[in-house]
């Protein structure tokens, strides 16, 4: 009886395992290997510019000068076979401007071809996270040219989470191989130098950078985050830039003379703080200091007032000063013995204010009821120096997912 | 010979105190924090609460990297390029 009993039990037990349903294989983590568009951005900006400093005129005269900038860059992802999530972010950028002082470099014309110019941008950045390390592993390449300038640069970054997703650390490297065509002033130029040439009539000279950047980023609790940032810099070659005219106490004129090394320190902290439910705290300082002898510091603050989740008003301050360059000195203070000597107010002592707001609309069912348009943000600000220099910038940034 | 070591002393602690600045800063920071669970974070993720520079500043800290003597440390660039009009 016991074993009949048994063998209908194991009889009964097979045929519920025969009619169950198998469990399916998880698939909660299952991920297309397909590229995927995640998002684009176009910015667009017009800044215009005003001052009586330029390095181009030996610290003075007119530094009025605009640019147009649009840049649009555009996010993919796809999952490799070992379900890694695969990012490649494709930047392009075009300046046009119009400058003034530059139009001096050989004011025997009636417009040199440095009076406008347009610069090109392209970059490219892949990286590749895993999340059972936490860990993102990323490269990139970027170039830019303009008439007198071109650069190329490589990196390569390491971001490592913590378990619990609450801190990041991240390393970057990056370099620069750059050429600045040899400009010169017109007075300046000799013989065979002298005259309108075309771009590829210039000899060029390097200037490479080097820089290595370390972040730390730390939630501290549901409101608020911070990130640290130390970059070390160091850059080789032509520093100066050959059209920067120096005047001399004794009415001599040659053109600008810089080290042909520097080494650049920023220690930076940035904080973001939800207070509430509609209001956001921004800030970023940043401790500067380098070995031409410019020391600086900077603060920017940040208030987002969020009226709906949707639609935010950001006015903003920032604050920036910075000492003196050793080898500055204003129009014929210069002594003709000097082995390194600019009037570039760049490099001068400063104070700067720069103050505006910026618009944030971001409905959930798009922009214009566009679902793929999914973000306009609308700033304006302006700069003003104690040299003088004032300038007004209006930027437009379209998000499109 | 006393005062040139003094001197001395004094010169290393102005160059290290920034630095330690930021040790005692980042330790003390890193160690009050409280671990956030990921359904704790709808703040945190706010596009608005990002801890880099928002895109629509792109072209401002261009004209800022031209216009002073100091730059980086914003997860931007440290070099390259130029626009130094």
């Amino acid at each position: 009886m016991k074993k009949i009993c048994l063998v209908v039990v194991g009889l009964y037990i097979q045929m519920l395992s025969a009619f169950s349903q198998s469990l399916p294989a998880d698939s909660s983590h299952f991920h297309s290997r397909k590229l995927t568009f995640e998002e684009a951005n176009l910015v667009s900006s017009y800044y215009h510019q005003n001052g009586d400093h330029s390095a181009v005129t030996g610290g003075i005269g007119t530094e009025d000068l605009t640019d147009i900038a649009n840049v649009i860059d555009v996010k993919l992802t796809w999952y490799n076979k070992h379900d890694h999530k695969n990012n490649l972010d494709l930047e392009g950028g075009i300046d046009h401007y119009t400058s003034a002082s530059s139009d001096k470099i050989d004011p025997s014309t009636i417009s040199s071809a440095s009076s406008r110019d347009t610069r090109i941008y392209p970059s490219a950045a892949w990286s590749v996270e895993n999340d059972k390390n936490r860990t993102t592993i990323g490269v990139n390449a970027s170039a830019s040219e303009e008439f007198d300038y071109l650069s190329t640069g490589l990196g390569a970054s390491f971001y490592k989470r913590s378990k619990d997703n609450n801190r990041e650390f991240g390393i970057k490297g990056q370099i620069y191989l750059d050429k600045v065509s040899i400009i010169l002033p017109i007075e300046l130029r000799t013989g065979s130098s002298s005259g309108n040439r075309e771009h590829n009539d210039y000899p060029t000279t390097p200037r490479n950078s080097f820089s290595t950047s370390l972040s730390l980023s730390q939630v501290i609790n549901k409101n608020f985050q911070v990130m640290f940032l130390a970059d070390l810099v160091y850059q080789q070659g032509f520093l100066g830039l050959p059209f920067h005219r120096v005047y001399f106490n004794n009415n001599s004129l040659k053109a600008e003379s810089l080290p042909s090394k520097r080494f650049k320190i920023p220690l930076g902290i940035r904080s973001s703080y939800f207070a509430g439910d509609k209001i956001i705290i921004r800030s970023f300082y940043r401790f500067y200091k380098d070995d031409w002898g410019i020391l600086s510091h900077l603060i920017n603050l940040e208030l987002t007032f969020k009226a709906t989740p949707f639609f935010s008003v950001t006015p903003f301050y920032r604050f920036y000063t910075q000492t003196a360059a050793t080898h500055f000195a204003p129009y014929k203070i210069h002594d003709p013995s000097d082995t390194y000597y600019t009037s570039n107010y760049d490099l001068s002592a400063f104070n700067s204010h720069f103050f505006g707001l910026g618009f944030r609309i971001a409905p959930p069912n798009g922009i214009f009821g566009n679902t793929h348009f999914n973000a306009l943000e609308l700033r304006y600000g302006h700069y003003l120096q104690t040299t003088d220099l004032n300038s007004d910038i209006i930027s437009l940034n379209l998000k499109f997912k | 010979m006393q005062t040139n070591k003094a001197i001395k002393s004094m010169h290393i602690m102005k160059k290290v105190t920034p630095y330690l600045f930021c040790c005692i800063l980042i330790a003390t920071t890193t160690s009050s924090c409280s671990t956030v669970k990921e359904y704790q974070k709808n703040k945190l993720n706010d596009a608005e609460m990002e801890l880099s520079s928002r895109k629509v500043e792109k072209t401002e800290l261009n004209f800022q990297s031209y216009r002073e003597g100091a730059s980086g440390a914003n997860g931007g660039k440290t070099g390259g390029g130029c626009g130094c009009n």
